[in-house]
């Protein structure tokens, strides 16, 4: 079991349980649909956007513990920070979930998804909300997929 | 509904087991998962090999292995002695009529695919229906819908109960409308594990003229299918769910709708004259089997048939539906666990949802505790939508079960119940 309280930190037990920012906002700037067509999760992302900042950001949907909480971490990671931060954000957030790289500085509570690198199969859970959010920038009229 | 079948206990020496040496026969089932027990309980998805097919195959690469139907030496006559003497054990094993009617595909999808295609190409016209039911794979979903795109014809849907049984009535209203021109329904449900009373809806399709298609994939390697007794017109199935490899399926098809059916797919061994101004096709079953075809998975298909048989299926039948019966009143003791298809007439697999964890986080749980079972759609993303689910976590059982395996399935659900506490 201790391996497995490696992925399944508290915290993230915690954001599944309670998922901070579930919500649709009323008029998002930027919206898109994230879905992992492997397991039928689907998550929705709203962003407010003013001034190249993200005032708001919220998700919606039904997934796995892992991206459930994941999309909740983000959304209190990015609320606040200037659009052109996500970028930098999210390829931190992917190298510390794929490889063995120490966590780099600055990722706070992103880092709890840490143990994800020791479950392949696991990585598009914690990544999800992350495409949604990029393909919500983009426009992306279709939801983007995983795969 | 109709009634059920009287329950009986058969004679001891018919289903009784040796499990120690049945799963002595499947090397795969020694090895240490995670440091724990391998307790394989994916075998909806796919199942095992037993030593015996794995030794078959190798034996023909090793042994007598040269292209068929085509030398004139001997290993040539060699393999296609063997591949044919494995198209009679089909035969045999589904009592189909002739060795005719046995093709030899990839899979179960390309043998639905291959009627879609062929019979479905020819027969369908504009305005006609297609049947099937609320709890198909997409195996048998996508191939009609390409189908009835192409022709311009309307795939109708049969539902089914909440226990996951199908309506009967519903089924034989859609079948009135005088456009019907196939239905096509699964045997036993992937998703839910339901067993279809697949004769009884042969017989009223017959009753208005409708052709009939069988998805097997699930109910080969669990209970007894005789065709000519069913009745039914097409019946496919994939070997890799019964014990042989994977990469090798089969339609069985009735001799008068295959000899009427136009080829699906050109090019070597399915001729018999090829000039550049016409070709004329060979005698089924070769008709349907162009290029050269997985020589050595249908002769490791075929000693799949003769372990199989060897056991004998009423055996494994009783053993498997002790094992649900038991794994089944254990898992409803957790708190919180839902069984998703509590169909009277059900065979081995358990769908279930568990509240508050995600399917998948059981998966991933369950595997460190060296259980493999499947967590996700079951690619039957309809059956999830009839229940409101994203997903459902199954565990599917084979011959080579035990009782101690659903008991450390149990044991491993309780403690991702405290883990999510």
């Amino acid at each position: 079991m201790n391996d497995l309280r490696d992925l399944y930190q508290e915290v993230i037990l915690d954001h599944n349980k309670r998922p901070r920012n579930f919500r649709i906002l009323p008029q998002p700037t930027h919206h898109a649909d994230g879905v992992n067509p492997l397991c039928g999760d689907r998550i929705s992302v709203f962003l407010d956007i003013d001034d190249g900042v993200i005032r708001d950001i919220s998700f919606q949907g039904a997934g796995c513990a892992i991206s459930s909480a994941s999309a909740s971490l983000m959304t209190e990671a990015l609320k606040g920070k200037p659009v052109n931060e996500i970028d930098h954000l999210f390829d931190a957030f992917h190298t510390v979930v794929t490889t063995d790289a120490e966590c780099p500085k600055g990722l706070g509570k992103l880092s709890v998804l840490a143990g994800v690198r020791d479950y392949p199969s696991r990585v598009k859970c914690a990544t999800l909300a992350w495409h949604a959010v990029r393909a919500a920038l983009e426009q992306h009229k279709q939801p983007v997929a995983t795969e | 509904m109709s009634a059920l079948p009287a329950l009986t206990i058969a004679p001891a020496d018919k289903t009784e087991l040796d499990l120690t040496s049945i799963r002595a026969d499947f090397p795969i089932l020694r090895q240490r998962i995670h440091g724990k027990s391998l307790v394989y309980l994916d075998n909806a998805a796919s199942v095992q090999k037993p030593k015996a097919v794995i030794d078959a195959i190798s034996e023909c690469y090793s042994g007598y292995y040269a292209n068929i139907h085509r030398g004139v030496h001997l290993l040539s006559e060699r393999s296609t002695m063997a591949y044919e003497g494995a198209r009679e054990k089909v035969r045999a094993f589904l009592n189909a009529a002739s060795t005719q009617e046995i093709i030899f595909t990839r899979n179960t999808t390309e043998s639905i695919n291959l009627v879609a295609s062929s019979f479905g190409g020819s027969a369908v016209k504009a305005g006609d229906e297609i049947i099937i039911t609320g709890m198909e794979h997409h195996s048998n979903i996508v191939p009609w819908q390409l189908l009835c795109d192409r022709m311009g014809a309307v795939l109708k849907v049969a539902p089914f109960t909440d226990t996951g049984e199908l309506i009967l009535e519903e089924y034989e209203r859609l079948l009135n409308s005088g456009r019907v021109k196939l239905a096509a329904f699964v045997h036993i449900s992937n998703a839910l594990g339901t067993i279809n009373p697949v004769k009884m809806m042969v017989d009223l399709a017959h009753a208005r003229g409708v052709p009939t298609l069988v998805d097997g994939a699930q109910s080969v390697p669990h209970l007894t299918v005789d065709v000519q007794n069913l009745d039914c017109d097409f019946y496919a199935f994939s070997g890799h769910k019964l014990y042989g490899p994977s990469g090798v399926g089969v339609l069985y098809g009735k001799q008068a709708l295959l000899d009427a059916m136009p080829p699906y797919q050109g090019g070597g061994d399915m001729i018999s004259v090829v000039t550049f101004e016409k070709t004329e096709y060979a005698d089924l079953p070769n008709k349907f089997e162009a290029g050269t075809p997985n020589i050595a998975g249908v002769i490791g298909m075929g000693a799949a048939l003769d372990w199989l048989n060897a056991i004998g299926l009423d055996a494994v039948a009783a053993h498997e539906q002790q094992l649900l019966d038991y794994a089944t009143a254990q898992l409803l003791e957790i708190p919180g666990l839902i069984i998703m298809g509590t169909a009277r007439d059900k065979a081995a697999l358990v769908a279930f949802t568990l509240q508050g964890v995600h399917p998948h986080d059981i998966g991933t749980i369950l595997d460190r505790e060296g259980i493999a079972i499947r967590a996700g759609h079951h690619c039957a993303q309809p059956v999830m939508q009839r229940y409101g689910v994203p997903a459902t976590a199954r565990a599917s059982l084979a011959v080579y079960n035990s009782r101690d395996e659903v008991d450390a399935l149990v044991k491993a659900l309780w403690k991702v119940k405290e883990l999510f506490a």
